[in-house]
Order: structure tokens, then C-alpha cells, then sequence
């Protein structure tokens, strides 16, 4: 599978967190010449989800003007600790979750 | 046919094009008297001034310092290869031939009136004015860094005290330590630098504390050499870490009472560290207008006039030189084809589209030379690379090879230092 980074942070009941993902991927845009007047077929990171405890806390959708390994932060009010997890789908179809405990004192 | 002839070629070709530029110089430059005022004292402004005054015009170098300290092979000082004394170079042949040196800050360039203010109040007026100021560090770019904390991490990017200071924090920390170097996204000073500078505190640290580790964090995803390095260090220092941004080695933050380099992911503690921030052109180069947003000089690759200030002209690591990157080699080529350009212009005639080269050594370890060389050309108003001419050298060479590349990068240090201040 692709590596992944996160840098979920702790954090303090109703602050506000910034949460990094990046994951490694290609992000190849349908585009770029073989050389041989066809192109290499499309595949990128469709769409980013995070859910916290199952429910999702961040959606984006991408597109394939986003560079290789693309890297996405978002913030988040800290209003529960729980698990979190993150999932990654490209156009082949193919997905990777991770999931992070998310710690709010 | 082998990668290693065909590059050799490529070089031959690419000194044959600026040969061709050379001879062309001669009869053009020396014709009028005019007013030139070059500032910056470092390998373009001195090869300009040099040429300049060669053909006969009025020409005044402004640099403030009276030694000037080359960075190509200062990483060679880190590794305790070589004293900082052989990076250091004076003014003393210029004036003996008879050119204006003089020894103040530029403060202040009006374009319009065509002058320049210096530190002391002296005022000199120019036809054509040669911007050489180098580099800028942006301290303002990288939270937590500052004059201060490179006191503490040092960037070594400028040569002089900064080299001795980290080569004396290398040499005081103890083994098993860990060095850390964090490079900048491009454009920067010498693109390979960073990477040699690892590879040769490598061989000190393998060679003086076995035990001590180095990682690079690292802004970028792919670098100059990067094929060569990364089999180089593969081969010879097993304790040598890489981490691309795409790994997160993107430093943003660092706390310089901690040496701690925060990447976008993580923390790292260092024993000693290497700070190498962004950069921008030398602050003169914006106090005249010529800087655009990206805090570098935007110029016409045929005359490296600025494209933001009629009658300046931009040389070396602060202009915008397309495909050509930010070395002395380059700086030294830039040079020579702007004398040629200034002494068209200034005899009224049109100048000549010129080709420059560019060649980059590297030590790997001391008897372990790697090149990269390009030759370049303006295409639509940009210094593009020529494709098919130049190229890095070959993959699987022998040890014998390397070595050979090795010296042939001292004499290539011996040569452009001679030729420019010598």
C-alpha cells in the first residue's frame, strides 16, 4: 500500500486543530504524452474522507490539477476524543484507510 | 556509444559555443569608453568588471568587503578537507589593473538618473549599471529562524564565519550525535550543494564518529545528481538518511535554543544543525526595482538586462536564468556574455544571441567527483536547456573514474579562481 503521514495532534476540549495528511500517489492526469501519441491513463486520488467515531468530519473531492502526493490539511473543533480514521479512493478503485486516536483532555 | 563520450562530447560542444561568444567580445568591447558601476564583488561582478575594463571602458566595482569567500568547495571546510583560507580571495589583482574598486555599500540606485548612492554618500553615475549581489537569506521565511538562531544553526550558505562556525559545531560533537541538514524548495544557491555538503560530512562523520547519524530533511522530492548521490551514499554511508518532502521533510518551524527542526509531520532533535532557508536576489537588487514577486530579477537571457529597469543589468545567483541554475560556473558565463551585451549596446550595436554553459562538480568524498554540465540558449525570451548537449556523469563508473572527476573539480576551483581574481 501507499505510505501514508498523519500528524493528528492532541488536543483541549473546543480547541480548534489542524489535522495533516499526506499520502504518496502519482496523481498521473490522464494528460501526459507516452511518446508514442497516446497518454498514460488517468489515476488519481479521487476523494479524501475523515470520520471521527463513523462520522465523517471532512470530505474533499480531487481533481487532476493536484500535484503528485497530495497533501491535505483541515482543522476540526475538538468537541470528542475517539478513533479516527481517513480514506483515500483513486480511480482505480483502490483505497487505503488509516485510523489515529484522536486525544481531547 | 557510452554515457561517458557522449557527455565528453557534449562538454566540447558547449566549449566550443562559448568560445565562439568570446572571440566575438573581443573586437566589439573594445571600441567606446562608458560608464560602467558593477556591484557585488563575487564571481559575476568580477568577471564582468574584469571584462569591462579589459575593453576599455570606465568601470567601478562597489564591494564593501576587502576578501571575498567562495562557497564552491567550502563544504570541503566542513569535512576538514581543506582550511577556510583557500576560499578566500582579495581584490588586490583588479586594482593592479587599474580598476576602481571601491570599498562601500551600493545603498541606493536611481534608475531614472542613473546613479548610484553609496554607504559613505558618494554618488556615481553610470550609462549601464551591472547588479551582482548574490544571494539573500529569508530569515522572515522560516518561523523561528532568525540571525540569532544561525548562531546557534547555522546556515553555512554564505561562506565565511558561518563555515567555521559549523564545521567548529562538527567537530565538537560528540559521537553518536546527530547532524541534521534541512533544505529548501527551489529556486536556491547550488542545487547540488546540499547534497554534496551531506555526502562530505558524511565521510568526516564516518571517518572521525563512526556512530553519529546525518538526515537530510528535505523540501523537494528530486534534486541535482540525485541517481549519483543516492547510489554514492548507498554505497558508502549506511548512516546517511534521506527524507523527500513526499516523506515529510518539510521543515517549517524551528526552535533554535532546542536545535529542533519541526516538519510538517513530526519533530526532529538535532546535536548539530544545518539550517539552509529560502532565499531571495541580494537586498540591492530590490531597493532597485529589478526584484518581481518571487524576490529574484526577472532579465532578457540576450543581454541580461532587467525586464523591470532599462539599463540594469542582472548577473549570477539573483537573476532569473531559466534552465541555468545558481552556480559560479554559471555566474562566470552570465558574466562574460553581459560585458559582450553592454559593450554591443553601449556602441550601438545589436547584441548577439549568445549560448552559455553551465557544469556543476560534486564530491562525494574526497576521491569521489560527480559532474553535471548543460549548455543553454534563449528560446522565447528564456535561457532554455539544449537538449542532447550536456548531461551528468554516467551511472557505472569505475573508482578510478570518480577520482579522476575529483580532480578534475580542484582544477576546475583552481582555474575560475585564478581567471577571476587572480
Amino acid at each position: 500500500m501507499a505510505r501514508v503521514l498523519i500528524n493528528l495532534p492532541k488536543a483541549k476540549r473546543g480547541e480548534i486543530v489542524e489535522i495533516r495528511t499526506l499520502i504518496q500517489h502519482p496523481m498521473e492526469t490522464g494528460y501526459r504524452p507516452k511518446g508514442d501519441g497516446t497518454s498514460f491513463p488517468r489515476d488519481i486520488i479521487r476523494n479524501f474522507v475523515c470520520k471521527l467515531n463513523g462520522i465523517e468530519v471532512f470530505r474533499a473531492d480531487l481533481f487532476p490539477a493536484i500535484a503528485a502526493n497530495p497533501f491535505i490539511a483541515f482543522t476540526i473543533k475538538a468537541e470528542e476524543g475517539g478513533t479516527m480514521t481517513f480514506s483515500w479512493i483513486d480511480d482505480r478503485g483502490r483505497s487505503q484507510t488509516e485510523t489515529a486516536d484522536f486525544i481531547v483532555e | 556509444m557510452t554515457r561517458a563520450s557522449f557527455s565528453r562530447r557534449a562538454v566540447l560542444q558547449a566549449g566550443a559555443a562559448l568560445g565562439a561568444a568570446a572571440a566575438l567580445a573581443r573586437p566589439a568591447i573594445a571600441q567606446s569608453a562608458g560608464r560602467v558601476v558593477v556591484v557585488g564583488g563575487g564571481f559575476a561582478g568580477v568577471t564582468c568588471a574584469r571584462e569591462l575594463k579589459r575593453g576599455g571602458f570606465n568601470v567601478t566595482l562597489v564591494e564593501p568587503s576587502a576578501t571575498y569567500t567562495a562557497c564552491p568547495f567550502s563544504n570541503g571546510v566542513l569535512a576538514g578537507l581543506r582550511p577556510l583560507s583557500r576560499q578566500q580571495f582579495t581584490y588586490d589583482a583588479l586594482k593592479k589593473d587599474g580598476l576602481a574598486v571601491v570599498a562601500q555599500r551600493a545603498t541606493k540606485i536611481d534608475g531614472q538618473q542613473k546613479r548610484v548612492s553609496l554607504s559613505d554618500g558618494t554618488i556615481l553615475g553610470y550609462d549601464r549599471l551591472v547588479l551582482a549581489p548574490g544571494i539573500d537569506l529569508r530569515f522572515d521565511a522560516l518561523p523561528g529562524y532568525s540571525e540569532d538562531a544561525a548562531q546557534i544553526m547555522p546556515h553555512a550558505w554564505k561562506a565565511g564565519e558561518q563555515t567555521s562556525l559549523l564545521r567548529s559545531q562538527l567537530e565538537a560533537m560528540p559521537d553518536g550525535g546527530t547532524v541534521i541538514i534541512s533544505v529548501p524548495a527551489n529556486p536556491y544557491r547550488c542545487p547540488p550543494g546540499p547534497y554534496e555538503r551531506a555526502s562530505l560530512i558524511a565521510y568526516y562523520l564516518k571517518t572521525q564518529k563512526p556512530r553519529a547519524k546525518l538526515i537530510i530533511l528535505d523540501a523537494k522530492d528530486t534534486f541535482s545528481k540525485q541517481g549519483l548521490f543516492q547510489a554514492a551514499w548507498k554505497a558508502l554511508y549506511p548512516n546517511l538518511e534521506w527524507v523527500s518532502m513526499s516523506s515529510g521533510g518539510k521543515v517549517i518551524e524551528v526552535d533554535g535554543g532546542q536545535r529542533v527542526l519541526v516538519t510538517e509531520f513530526g519533530r526532529h532533535k538535532a546535536d548539530v544543525a544545518n539550517v539552509i532557508p529560502p532565499q531571495r536576489a541580494g537586498e540591492i537588487a530590490a531597493l532597485a526595482g529589478a526584484t518581481d514577486r518571487s524576490g529574484w530579477c526577472p532579465i532578457d537571457p540576450v543581454t541580461f538586462e532587467s525586464r523591470q529597469q532599462a539599463g540594469i543589468h542582472i548577473i549570477g545567483d539573483a537573476c532569473i536564468a531559466g534552465g541555468m541554475p545558481k552556480s559560479a560556473f554559471a555566474a562566470n558565463a552570465q558574466a562574460k556574455v553581459c560585458a559582450v551585451a553592454i559593450a554591443s549596446l553601449l556602441g550601438g550595436q545589436a547584441p548577439q544571441t549568445p549560448k552559455l554553459i553551465n557544469t556543476c562538480y560534486s564530491l562525494v568524498a574526497p576521491d569521489y567527483g560527480i559532474t553535471v554540465a548543460g549548455v543553454y540558449r534563449p528560446v522565447n525570451g528564456v535561457l532554455t536547456d539544449v537538449e542532447g548537449a550536456g548531461g551528468v556523469s554516467p551511472a557505472d563508473s569505475s573508482t578510478a573514474f570518480r577520482s579522476l572527476e575529483a580532480s578534475h573539480a580542484d582544477a576546475w576551483f583552481r582555474t575560475i579562481t585564478d581567471e577571476v581574481f587572480g
